[in-house]
């Protein structure tokens, strides 16, 4: 499946990924000023690890054999079999950070914005396209191909 | 601490409505202009530290930021305008030389603007380039006084040559003066358009060896990097005299910029200021600088041609004849509007000449006596365009150096802070948080377009003039008329004015 891979050598820690993830789970994926100043601001999915230099972003690896998806204790946190996204159903969501603890890349955040839920990368599933963070890196430090 | 006379040279507007807070312009800011404020939870700018990089301004989301000049003025005043009197409050402060980058931002003349080129109408066909071929090809090198065929071949061996595709090639940057990602991005580029890039006097680092049949290797004063395998790695070998922002002037680059890359690559300990002199301590002479040629020649079994390169001065004509006699195959010739990573202000914006100027009365010169087939002419400094780079070669040029040109097409947006190390463009700068940001892979695709570009319009205006091969416009000044420009400046240009 096409995953989002980082190249660290050339990622510029400038964190629009980070911006453009918010946007795009906001209520106005077409409006970035709206997006982070009208209502609630959704926590972004994808994080900036740093440790200057070194620096890349982080999301989900969407594993095959996703450990958050069995720690779930809901079924909340579930991998598509024909996709191979992980998405969490954050209707099913109670908050129990236990897919947190399960996650061997730290790539799960909480969002305690509204109800307590598990936040993390969705590819941009909804809007089957690339992903957000991908699109607008301006360095091409990120990119979403398949590989082996 | 006694009052500081300085202003902000520009101011940073941050449109609120617009502004997220987001800190995308806090992270790239290397100056500090924009800081975060925890307790106010927004980000704030200074403009004193600002230097109109627009680094914030292409990567804000929002498109909150825009920087302009400040608008502080002094009572105005013909002689003592704003520039005259902080750089004397500067110099006041410090007791230091003023330092700058890039080439001179004075108005001085640019004889490319006052230089119209001809077409064809009715008498003579012009050529439409994207139905007809084109030949851009040239050849650099010394070129024999005739040619001997027998059995339709050559008869002798030609000196050696370099075969450029487009008479476009990158000029001398030092891998110090830029960052290894903006070598890598021009070696790729001259790789990928069949012409050259120039390492500058700073050695070639390893991982570009792989590069070296589109290399030329340069060998200056501090002698940086200089080792057989270097010598032989490269398509060409040029010695460098002389740079157009400081003639008569050496290289320092500071020991905060040697790290381990350019340490191994320059061969001088890491951290230790490298400092090229201002002349080659064993060249005083023309005749010295024949022994360097030909030790080079020996050096490289007299495969490569050796090139040498110049800064324009006043008698650059009498110097080039010299330079051709001593062996050289091919001049260069850096004219006086040409960039750099640091230069003294003062030396940069008032020594040498225009290069239109320097180049025409080379040419010139050459032609007289008749040697000017023994040397290539390669010029730079101040190329923005391709139609300066037809004028060129129309005047008598052979091919054209592009330096911050194709800095631009990387990114540089002219701030001229090359020597801080700051530069947040990844371009002039060793620091590795900056120099991730210029990713090769899209400066080299940059660069190659902007000699794509160029290539593509020199081959228009080529068609229009009814001229379907480069070396047909090669020094047919008769192609070229001056507009707006003195008796005087036509004749050394050697071109009529318009009308005539």
């Amino acid at each position: 499946m096409k995953r989002v891979y980082a190249k660290e050598e050339v990622c510029a820690g400038c964190k629009l990924c980070e911006v453009h993830c918010i946007v795009a789970h906001s209520k106005y994926p077409n409006d970035i000023v709206k997006a982070f100043k009208t209502g609630v601001r959704p926590v972004s999915r994808v994080i900036v690890e740093e440790n200057r230099p070194v620096s890349f972003a982080l999301q989900c690896r969407h594993c095959e054999d996703a450990p958050c998806t069995k720690a779930c204790i809901t079924g909340a946190m579930h991998r598509d079999p024909e996709t191979g996204i992980v998405t969490n159903e954050e209707a099913r969501c109670v908050g129990c950070w236990t897919c947190i603890l399960a996650c061997p890349f730290g790539a799960i955040t909480r969002d305690e914005t509204g109800k307590k839920v598990a936040s993390k990368c969705d590819l941009c599933s909804s809007n089957d396209g690339v992903p957000a963070c991908v699109a607008h890196c301006p360095n091409e430090a990120l990119v979403f191909e398949e590989r082996k | 601490m006694t009052l500081d006379l300085s202003t902000p040279e520009f101011l940073i507007e941050r449109n609120r409505d617009r502004c997220i807070d987001c800190k995308v312009c806090v992270n790239q800011c290397a100056n500090e202009a924009h800081t975060y404020d925890e307790e106010e939870g927004k980000v704030v700018s200074d403009d004193t530290k600002c230097v109109n990089c627009h680094r914030c301004v292409a990567l804000c989301p929002t498109k909150a930021l825009s920087v302009r000049k400040y608008p502080l003025e002094f009572r105005s005043h013909g002689t003592w305008n704003a520039h005259y009197i902080n750089s004397i409050y500067k110099q006041a402060a410090t007791g230091g030389i003023l330092l700058t980058g890039m080439g001179t931002d004075k108005n001085y003349p640019i004889y490319w603007d006052h230089l119209l080129l001809n077409a064809s109408q009715v008498t003579n066909p012009s050529i439409d380039p994207l139905r007809e071929p084109m030949e851009l090809k040239t050849f650099l090198g010394r070129k024999p006084d005739a040619v001997k065929i027998e059995n339709g071949r050559l008869a002798e061996k030609l000196p050696p040559q370099l075969e450029l595709e487009v008479p476009i090639m990158f000029s001398a940057m030092s891998f110090g003066s830029i960052s290894l990602n903006a070598h890598k991005s021009l070696a790729r580029a001259a790789q990928e358009m069949g012409t050259f890039w120039n390492t500058g006097e700073g050695g070639l680092h390893r991982d570009l060896f792989p590069y070296g049949k589109n290399t030329i290797v340069q060998v200056a004063s501090g002698r940086f990097g200089v080792h057989t395998d270097y010598l032989n790695s490269g398509a060409a070998i040029e010695i460098k005299i002389g740079q157009g922002a400081k003639p008569g002037i050496g290289g320092h680059l500071p020991g905060e910029k040697v790290g381990r890359e350019v340490s191994l690559t320059r061969m001088i300990p890491q951290g230790s200021d490298a400092i090229s002199p201002a002349p080659h301590h064993d060249i005083y002479s023309i005749e010295d600088l024949r022994q360097l040629i030909y030790s080079l020649k020996e050096a490289s079994n007299y495969e490569k041609p050796i090139s040498v390169k110049i800064a324009a001065v006043h008698n650059v004509a009498a110097i080039a004849s010299g330079i051709a006699r001593a062996g050289a195959d091919i001049i260069a010739i850096d004219g006086f509007r040409g960039g750099t990573g640091a230069t003294p202000l003062r030396t940069r914006d008032t020594v040498g000449i225009p290069i239109e100027l320097a180049l025409a009365a080379v040419d010139s010169r050459l032609r007289e006596e008749g040697i000017r087939n023994q040397v290539s002419l390669v010029i730079g400094g101040s190329v923005r365009n391709s139609a300066d780079i037809v004028k060129a070669i129309a005047i008598g040029a052979d091919a054209v150096y592009i330096g911050t040109s194709a800095l631009i097409a990387l990114g540089c947006h002219m701030c001229q802070r090359c020597y801080t190390g700051k530069c947040n463009w990844g371009i002039a700068t060793q620091n590795p948080n900056l120099v991730k940001r210029l990713n090769p892979d899209i400066g080299a695709q940059r660069a190659a377009n902007l000699v794509k570009a160029w290539s593509h319009e020199i081959k228009e205006l080529l068609g229009g003039m009814g001229i379907n091969a480069l070396e047909s416009l090669r020094g047919n000044r008769l192609m070229l008329r001056g507009v707006g420009i003195s008796e005087k400046e036509l004749e050394i240009l050697g071109v009529m004015h318009a009308g005539e």
